[in-house]
């Protein structure tokens, strides 16, 4: 790998950053919104007494914050330090919470479920696919499966809904909201550590019936493409064991691209997961997101996109770096 | 027409009878008749919603809230106490208007985009590239949420749409910019090049009636893909509140958490009507895609 590429691939990430700090902050300010007029206009309109130390409290925090009296490209430099910072402001919602620390408790969730789900759709799609490409595969591989790549073209949340109402609703197999039992206070022991995993099988499953087509229609034509090379002839004309050639010839080779695939599908992949919290209640990032949009939390709202894009950037930026060490065939290089 | 330098080739001169041809085609191609089957299910859906109900039964408080199908309201009622076959045949046709307006603007965009930057390469092609490159890699939902949020006061059904195609434009740029720089090199690109044909004119006369099949099929993708953003923002909550949408009604259905409460005839006619949408789209997509590249027909 050159010098050259790594700084590239560095500046595309930052350029994505910045790209994404700006339209936060230019977007709502295009409009021409009050974040905290609107705020105080909804609480009105629900009848509830805001204390006016609070909304002092609130105003002033904000105005010291994002420095409202100075002109506009002071603002926006200022607001590029903030971000640079990971400083998103105070919840309207939530005050004096701060955004950060409403991120620092729902990120592990959001982590986890994605993790889980596509590790198992990656898992099973790569070699359902392998399998399906191969002529010698089980005959309940090649008829079932394809039935799957219909289930790709639903959105995931609504597979979400469904599986909820039969396994949650009908059959109280499954819990119907949540990360954890309500009565359970998290902590780290054996008990909880289940407790959340019996929440977390169906969400993760909604995305992982999604995905599962996706991963094997990709494999399915690298197998098919890598079939034909000299190299698998080779192998079975010194009459190698039908399973090794499988393994260690084919899908070997053919998984590469798949790694490129994983990359390519994480921007889709977590905006399914934030709405698959949404639907299941489930404590992550999309229910933050929610509430924040619920309630007008316009710096909660910033908060989760920029951080949401910055992580499938640096994600992305990371799968580049590593993949030369995966397939040493890669290699980065000028021209 | 689309396979012009392979049809010479291998196919028999074409018949007199291109209907008949173009109907013996659609026979062959079942992904495309499937697909387009269950879309005239929809349609079917939406007539007979409109011949059933009122317009009026899809307002809030119009009836009894929260009940069950019945012989008067044969999907029931919802919490808002509207009538949900009606607010079915309401939200139906203006989701997928949704999905056609922003369709039309990303596949307008990105044809215009895709053949001057391929075509002609440069600077603007440079510009066009890493435009695309970056912005795929940014999750577009997120985007969408930001641009949404920053519209004042209530969103309009048009509004929404113009959100949404916002970042719709992206892939039919990446998916026909590739295929222009493939047909660029193409013999009779060159001979009408030779002939001293201008660039625009090559496009419009050439390369676009060529491509049609795979615009098309590109076409369809981003309806499918922009009903799918529209439905996610509706869901969060960033849509077209007086609007019976079937993101819309999606949302509804969370924030009275209909499916705790045992309301199963609110929320399953939106995800039936959306499951065969998607599937339907998935279907026509996968049809014009053998269409588009004839060496995927196996059947001939």
């Amino acid at each position: 790998m050159t010098l050259d590429y790594l700084l590239k691939r560095i500046f595309q990430f930052i350029l994505i950053a910045f790209l994404a700090a700006t339209i936060n902050f230019f977007f709502p300010r295009m409009s021409g919104q009050d974040p905290i007029q609107q705020k105080l206009m909804l609480l009105q309109s629900q009848g509830v007494n805001v204390s006016s130390e609070e909304v002092a409290g609130l105003i002033e925090t904000y105005n010291a914050k994002f420095g409202l009296d100075q002109p506009l490209w002071r603002q926006y430099i200022n607001y590029l330090g903030n971000m640079a910072r990971f400083d998103f402001g105070v919840s309207i919602s939530n005050y004096p919470t701060t955004v950060a620390t409403m991120l620092k408790r729902a990120i592990p969730w959001t982590v986890g479920l994605l993790l889980t789900a596509t590790l198992i759709s990656f898992a099973i799609g790569t070699i359902v696919g392998a399998l399906m490409a191969w002529g010698k595969a089980p005959f309940w591989v090649r008829t079932i499966f394809p039935a799957f790549f219909t289930f790709s073209a639903v959105p995931f949340y609504l597979m979400g809904i469904i599986l909820l109402y039969i396994f949650a609703f009908q059959w109280p197999i499954f819990p119907l909201f949540g990360g954890y039992s309500t009565q359970r206070i998290p902590e780290v022991s054996w008990g909880f550590a289940m407790d959340v995993l019996r929440h977390t099988i169906l969400p993760a499953f909604s995305i992982v019936l999604a995905q599962i087509g996706f991963w094997a229609l990709g494999m399915r034509s690298m197998m098919v493409t890598v079939q034909g090379e000299d190299y698998i002839l080779q192998a079975e004309a010194k009459g190698l064991k039908d399973s090794r050639i499988f393994y260690r010839y084919a899908m070997r080779n053919a998984i590469l691209p798949q790694i490129t695939g994983l990359a390519l599908s994480l921007g889709t992949t977590i905006s399914g997961a934030i709405l698959v919290e949404i639907v299941f209640s489930y404590p992550g990032v999309g229910s933050v997101l929610l509430q924040a949009v619920r309630g007008f939390d316009w710096f909660v709202i910033q908060g989760v996109v920029f951080l949401v894009i910055l992580s499938v950037a640096f994600t992305m930026l990371v799968i580049d770096l590593i993949y030369p060490l995966l397939d040493p065939r890669i290699h980065y290089r000028t021209e | 027409m689309a396979i012009q330098s392979t049809a010479i080739l291998e196919a028999p001169p074409p018949s007199a009878n291109r209907l008949r041809d173009t109907l013996l085609y659609f026979r062959r191609n079942h992904a495309l008749i499937a697909g387009c089957a269950l879309l005239l299910l929809i349609v079917l859906f939406v007539v007979v919603g409109s011949i059933v109900t009122d317009p009026d039964d899809a307002r809030p408080l119009a009836f009894r809230p929260s009940q069950p199908p019945s012989a008067e309201h044969w999907l029931g009622t919802d919490r808002l106490g509207k009538d949900i076959l009606a607010v079915m045949t309401e939200g139906t046709p203006q989701t997928i208007r949704i999905g056609v307006t922003a369709g039309t603007i990303g596949v307008l965009i990105g044809t215009i985009l895709a053949f001057f930057s391929g075509y002609y390469g440069g600077i603007f092609d440079t510009i066009t590239r890493s435009a695309v490159d970056i912005l795929r890699t940014v999750p577009a939902l997120l985007v969408l949420i930001i641009i949404a949020i920053s519209v004042p006061g209530d969103m309009s059904v048009l509004e929404m749409s113009l959100i949404v195609a916002a970042l719709a434009w992206l892939g039919p740029t990446r998916v026909l910019r590739a295929q222009v720089l493939v047909i660029r090199q193409q013999p009779y690109v060159e001979m009408a090049r030779f002939s001293g044909l201008s660039g625009p004119e090559i496009i419009i006369r050439e390369m676009i009636p060529n491509l049609m099949p795979f615009i098309v099929a590109v076409y369809i993708t981003s309806i499918s893909g922009a009903v799918l953003a529209s439905l996610g923002l509706e869901a969060i909550g960033l849509g077209p509140f007086e609007a019976n949408t079937l993101g819309m009604t999606i949302y509804w259905n969370i924030w009275y958490a209909s499916l705790i409460n045992g309301w199963w005839w609110w929320w399953s006619p939106p995800i039936a009507v959306i499951v065969l949408l998607f599937v339907g789209l998935f279907l026509i997509s996968q049809g014009l895609d053998e269409w588009a590249n004839p060496r995927l027909r196996k059947r001939v």
